[in-house]
């Protein structure tokens, strides 16, 4: 049921991409977000498609697994391709009602449809290669330079692990008291829109309840062991480069520079540029 | 009448590198009236096992007939399954959402389609066969203590009048009265209704002065299944795969072992003690 939901988890294996350091990672994570947007053409995201193929092969998280934590944004991407079809002005294909569907309509439509699939691929990428522990570890050091400017960053990403932490946890939690209510007669799927929201209360009373006592339970324990944030703190693992990271990072450079030279040249197909 | 397991095994996260086998080929028949001991190490599967038994999970192979009908069959109806089979979770507390404990107690028979007649009477026959008295019923459920809570998370399920109940460690957590007390009042119940009862513990302690039938399990498999006499015989065993027998066992067998004639297969301390002062003055 709710186990199905695969978008931002974890995903244990050995590989050499969950062996790379964190920091590596959010960066190379951003520079590929970025990548996407720096070509014109679909040569580029050939490039992108390609460097992305070879990290899922190299991260041995099967491809089944990462497809299934797609399936949530699959509602935003339908959106996305048809707002981008029908309302795209341009050379005009074909035309019945009210609707016209133009060459540039089409092009964007993929383009968009593209970009949105790869970017969020890349992503789930990251966090399924990397703990949440490890993540905000990364997420702390690279943004350490605004503690100058008295950005809360060790605050900021404490918040952002704890919170990690516990989606999985409240996910597990919601999947037992769901069966707990169905087990007593509750029933989650059928009925109109108005039935099915009040069917949520004998799940969502028992769920915050709980996210509550937890909080609570975990805010004692911090400060039981006399947890009082940032300053001084030391870390037992803390984050070291390593030679494959220096290699990654060199990986990314040429990666970047693949998709900027090549991004500039288009094929003609269909009497438009690709 | 009776719940019939057939070569059931569960494997979860099946897609992924680490799949866990949580059922191992289960094979097990739970006739009609019985009391029952599901018994095992924590991770042993027995969570697993229990809601496979009102259709909650589906086996990854293997069938299951409730009454002789297969409920994994398309046209099998699963709601009045999970009637006929009330199940109670690992601390059932957890899913109290009403403002009071009656209305909380009324959800399951409500979800039934009964008139509220009926229902408002299934429920108050369950929260007395619990034990919770009528100055509590207007309370909210969240101001009771833990053992109350407990009593009216299973009233809840009580309430819906199933034919089987299934109770997953329904005395974690509790103290020795109020587990005392739990169990007595579900012996009690099983007496008076004649339902049958599966009780889900860790501890043979629990189960030994209550259930006709243990069913052992390890690692996703049934290891024993036999009344209690004979399974605690394999004491040595149990206590391999992180169990124990009742301290009563393991006494009769020392005072055997020492030279004072007993029988052994006693399991309650009541039996215990006349085979001692019998034992004793045979002696004389
Ligand atoms: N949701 C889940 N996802 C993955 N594995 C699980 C899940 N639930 C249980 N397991 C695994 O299945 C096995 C059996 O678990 P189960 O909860 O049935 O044990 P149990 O006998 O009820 O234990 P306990 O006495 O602790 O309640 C364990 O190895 C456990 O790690
Ligand atoms: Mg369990």
């Amino acid at each position: 049921m709710l186990r199905d939901i695969t978008l931002g988890q974890y995903y244990q294996s050995d590989s050499v991409i969950h062996r790379l350091d964190p920091r590596v990672k959010l960066l190379g994570t951003v520079a590929f977000v970025v990548s996407l947007f720096l070509s014109d053409y679909f040569l580029g995201y050939l490039v992108a498609i390609l460097f992305l193929a070879i990290c899922v092969e190299l991260s041995t998280v099967p491809f089944k697994f990462i497809v299934k934590g797609m399936k949530t944004i699959v509602f935003l991407l339908i959106i996305t391709v048809v707002c981008n079809l029908l309302f795209t002005t341009g050379t005009t294909v074909v035309s019945f009602w009210k609707v016209t569907i133009t060459v540039e309509g089409i092009r964007m439509a993929f383009m968009m449809a593209l970009r949105l699939s790869l970017l969020i691929l890349g992503s789930s990428i990251m966090t399924l290669t990397t703990t949440p522990n490890n993540l905000t570890d990364g997420m702390e050091s690279v943004m350490s330079p605004l503690k100058k400017i008295r950005v809360p960053v060790h605050e900021i990403s404490m918040m952002m692990s704890i919170a990690l932490r516990f989606i999985p946890i409240l996910l597990e939690e919601t999947d037992k008291i769901m069966k707990a209510q169905i087990a007593r007669g509750a029933d989650f799927e059928t009925g109109g829109l108005i039935k099915r929201a009040k069917a949520l209360i004998p799940l969502l009373v028992p769920l915050f309840i709980s996210a509550f006592r937890r909080a609570n339970d975990l805010a004692l324990a911090m400060e039981a062991r006399c947890y009082r944030g940032g300053e001084h703190r030391t870390k037992m693992k803390p984050l070291k480069y390593r030679k494959r990271d220096g290699i990654a990072y060199g990986i990314l450079v040429i990666y970047i520079a693949a998709v900027i030279i090549v991004g500039k040249f288009g094929i003609p197909v269909g009497g438009f540029v690709w | 009448m009776s719940i019939i397991l057939d070569h059931v095994s569960y494997v979860y996260d099946a897609d992924t590198n680490m799949p866990v086998k949580a059922l191992d080929d289960v094979n097990l028949v739970i006739n009609d009236g019985e009391f029952i001991g599901l018994i095992g190490h924590t991770g042993s599967g027995k969570s697993t096992l229990v809601q496979h038994l009102n259709g909650l999970m589906k086996a990854t192979s293997g069938t299951i007939y409730y009454n002789g009908e297969d409920i994994y069959d398309n046209d099998y109806n699963k709601k009045e399954l999970r009637s006929k089979v009330g199940l109670v979770f690992q601390y059932p507390e957890h899913q109290l959402f009403e403002v009071d404990v009656f209305t909380d107690v009324c959800f399951g028979p409500k979800n039934l389609g009964w008139d509220d007649k009926k229902v408002q009477l299934k429920a108050y026959e369950a929260l007395k066969m619990v034990g919770i008295e009528d100055e509590y019923f207007y309370q909210s459920p969240f101001d009771l203590s833990g053992g109350q809570k407990r009593r009216v998370a299973i009233a809840g399920v009580l309430a819906m009048s199933p034919e089987v109940l299934v109770l997953d460690e329904p005395t974690a957590g509790l103290d020795p009265k109020g587990r005392d007390e739990l169990l007595n009042k579900i012996s009690e119940l099983r007496r008076t209704t004649g339902m049958t009862v599966v009780l889900v513990s860790h501890s043979m302690e629990d189960v030994a002065n209550y259930v006709d039938r243990i069913v052992v399990m390890n690692k996703g498999r049934i290891m024993y299944d036999d009344v209690p006499s004979e399974v605690f015989k394999n004491y040595k065993e149990l206590e391999e795969v992180g169990l124990a027998a009742p301290q009563v066992t393991y006494i009769m067998h020392a005072l055997n072992d020492a030279g004072l004639k007993v029988d052994c297969d006693v399991t309650t301390i009541n039996e215990a003690a006349n085979e001692i002062v019998k034992a004793l003055k045979g002696r004389k």
